[in-house]
């Protein structure tokens, strides 16, 4: 379902771009106003107009996928729309790159076209050029005369031409400017060195105001209307030589085009200040981090506090500490539920940035009084949330690997509205299949699961959560001990009364246990995890659905990371 | 974050500064423009340069990704020793490079983007940075335990069970302050 969505709003944006540019395109070859332009440069205007048109269109939409408190916002406005649409807005950072290629791409056109019209410019003085060319460029001597020719001698050279025009000088700086973003994220740098993108990134400032005045010069011209009505371009075009002197023909008068860009791009560019500014003001805004808790294999718990902070489960924050990185914002899922008094997330420490949050905690967990002293910043909740898992009567979840950390959410929050009211709410049963190559790292989570088994065992209702965990990681010495120990009554690797399963799940039996045992039922089936994976899923979700509409019918949701 | 290598960036500016030397080279040519001579110094100086540049060289931390069959590349690169591993040359070279597409329009934004690789070049100089190529990948499937496919290694008269080797108790053993999470229902 998401896929489609994806898939709808990719054509559209390419079919806007295709009219913009076969439009202008048409335009420029086409209007009469420019047929005098058109003699001197031939099709390289219209490639060039064409081309600065979805300059103008992608420029606009660049800033637009990384506002991400204003796409929040437009998310909680369409709060009973389908969530396929607010998932759409979750995908900022791929639209932002695809946006920069088609920028790339129209860029490479812009620059060459605009080449050859200045290198077109300057050969129209030349002895060889046309006469009819020679005889345009020469207009605009008096003051009378409104020049064509922005090149107005032969004396000259195109590069000294290009650094004398607001034009040229502005197009090479947010050329160059544009190429050092480029070059500055891929994805080595990005993923190494993350402050030399985050730095140069933000020459996206020069950018748009290069941008802006990039046209403020009026160097593509065009002849006025007054002029077109009086001087008739079809007759007059062969009759060069007696312009002024036939009544026909009067001098052409030219005018430049009204430089545009700023129309465009002024409201993304105040949108995205607005961003800067909240992420500005959220960063500034107190977070007081109520525990700390170290899991093994370096997993920290961070259980934090914010006032006005609600949260739902499934959604994730951006987390800053200026004391390790003054610009470095990370995203982590939420893993706490939305009925505790606090937030909640489970870092790994992989990277540089987390390494150094995890070493920081682990000396200050020793002294409850430095529990406060470093400082965080927290932007969000983002994302959408999961709430679908509460509206059927029977709800499968289904986590690989690092996949589960939504979910820990959406357990908890399950649970939580169990206590409190296992009698109205419509979830009935909920069964629970993680997959990972083996519990490391996530130890936290077995025993998040195993508390929760216990708890609810003392309720007397431990048939309302099956877990099933498989391990894909094992060998022959873990095969050999588990086998050793296969009658005892809890699993041997999580300490669970349900047993851990050893290799990947036979789906269709699953499937098909679930069906048999809840016959004409609305089961919600929830996967977040590889996409192939997640086509099996699909598959069995619509080979399990009954044919009969009051049969049990198996709906099927992915959710992002 | 973490040791800066300005040398990767500075690659990644000279690839694409070859490419769009080359580019505005063939423009040049193809449209015949004016002192059209110095657009083929520009093909010929973009491919050159996009040549030196495709194989990566190895990162002090970490493992490099590897552009894709960048090894034959690098055996060539790797030949001309210190003429190539010195980040000092390497900028000299790149600035030299880069002057005579300044004296044609289309090359003009190969020059600049060349010029400012050579600049990043010589940082990563002065930063002690050098160039070596990534060695091959060695083969490091080591399993946890031994194949049982092999012969025993440890024959009887052997200790006791409880001080032979066991695997899966390790993710238990290194717990450090674990506090289970606890669940009111309020």
């Amino acid at each position: 379902m998401d896929g489609c969505h994806s898939l709808k709003l990719l054509l559209l944006w390419l079919g806007v771009n295709t009219f913009l540019f076969v439009h202008t395109f048409f335009l420029y070859e086409q209007e009469e106003a420019y047929t005098y332009t058109r003699a001197m440069l031939g099709s390289a205007l219209a490639w060039s107009r064409a081309s600065a048109m979805c300059l103008n269109f992608n420029c606009l939409l660049i800033l637009l996928p990384v506002s991400r408190n204003l796409i929040s916002l437009l998310r909680g406005s369409c709060g009973c729309c389908r969530s396929n649409i607010r998932r759409q807005l979750d995908k900022n950072i791929r639209f932002h790159q695809i946006v920069a290629y088609m920028i790339i791409l129209h860029t490479v056109i812009h620059v060459i076209a605009h080449l050859f019209n200045i290198e077109r410019y300057h050969a129209s003085y030349s002895p060889v050029a046309k006469d009819l060319l020679i005889r345009l460029s020469s207009i605009g001597k008096n003051s009378s005369e409104s020049y064509l020719n922005p090149i107005r001698t032969y004396d000259t050279n195109p590069v000294k031409e290009l650094l004398s025009s607001a034009a040229g000088v502005t197009g090479i700086i947010i050329t160059v400017a544009f190429i050092l973003m480029v070059t500055s994220s891929t994805w080595v740098i990005v993923k190494s060195f993350y402050e030399v993108f985050w730095f140069t990134h933000h020459l996206f400032i020069i950018f748009f105001i290069g941008l802006i005045i990039h046209g403020f010069g009026r160097i593509v011209r065009g002849q006025t209307s007054q002029s077109l009505q009086e001087h008739n371009v079809t007759y007059c075009k062969d009759h060069y030589d007696e312009w002024g002197d036939i009544p026909e023909c009067p001098l052409p008068q030219f005018a430049g085009n009204e430089p545009v860009t700023w129309k465009w791009v002024l409201g993304p560019v105040f949108l995205y200040i607005c961003e800067r500014l909240i992420r500005y003001c959220r960063s500034l805004q107190k977070v007081v981090i109520t525990k700390v808790i170290v899991h093994p294999s370096r997993v920290l718990e961070l259980q934090m506090k914010k006032q006005g902070f609600k949260m739902k489960p499934g959604q994730y924050i951006f987390l800053h500490c200026p004391s390790i990185s003054r610009y470095e914002w990370h995203p982590f899922t939420l893993t706490s539920a939305s009925e505790e008094d606090h937030f909640s997330i489970h870092m790994r420490a992989l990277g540089d940035w987390t390494s150094a949050l995890f070493e920081a905690w682990e000396e200050n967990t020793e002294d409850a009084k430095e529990t406060h002293q470093v400082r965080i910043a927290v932007d969000g909740p983002f994302g959408t949330a999961c709430i679908d898992v509460f509206y059927y009567e029977v709800s499968v979840l289904i986590a690989t690997g690092i996949g589960v950390t939504p979910f820990v959410s959406v357990l908890k929050s399950i649970w939580y509205k169990y206590s409190q009211t296992a009698t109205t709410m419509k979830v009935k049963r909920v069964y629970f299949y993680w997959i990972c190559r083996d519990t490391h790292s996530f130890e936290w989570f077995a025993d998040l699961l195993q508390s929760l088994e216990v708890q609810l065992m003392e309720k007397g209702r431990s048939h309302f959560l099956s877990y099933h965990i498989f391990l894909t990681g094992w060998d022959e010495y873990q095969a050999a001990h588990i086998a050793l120990h296969y009658e005892e009554n809890k699993d041997v690797i999580t300490g669970l009364k349900q047993k851990t399963f050893y290799g990947r799940p036979n789906w269709n039996n699953e499937f098909k246990r679930i069906a048999d045992d809840h016959p004409g039922a609305n089961i919600g089936v929830f996967f977040c995890g590889p996409n192939d994976l997640s086509h099996v899923l699909h598959t069995m979700c619509n080979f399990y659905s009954s044919a009969n509409p009051q049969g049990v019918q198996f709906h099927y949701n992915k959710e992002d990371l | 974050m973490g040791q800066i290598e300005w040398a990767m960036w500075a690659n990644e500016q000279a690839l694409a500064s070859g490419l769009i030397l080359l580019i505005g080279g063939v423009v040049g040519v193809a449209g015949q423009f004016r002192d059209w001579q110095f657009a083929a110094y520009g093909i010929a100086a973009g491919v050159f340069v996009m040549l030196l540049e495709y194989p990566r060289g190895k990162r002090r931390k970490g493992t490099t990704m590897e552009r894709p069959g960048q090894r034959f590349f690098a055996a060539i690169v790797k030949l001309f020793g210190p003429l190539t591993r010195n980040y000092y040359v390497r900028a000299i070279l790149h600035a030299c490079l880069a002057v005579p597409g300044g004296f044609i329009l289309p090359t003009v934004l190969g020059t600049v983007n060349l010029g400012i690789a050579s600049l990043i070049y010589l940082l990563a100089a002065f930063r002690k940075e050098e160039w070596r190529p990534i060695q091959a990948l060695q083969s490091q499937k080591g399993h946890v335990g031994k194949s049982i496919h092999q012969p025993p290694t440890n024959p009887p008269p052997r200790p006791p069970a409880e001080h032979r080797r066991k695997p899966v108790d390790d993710t238990r053993a290194v717990e450090v302050t674990a506090r289970p999470v606890t669940f009111d229902s309020n």
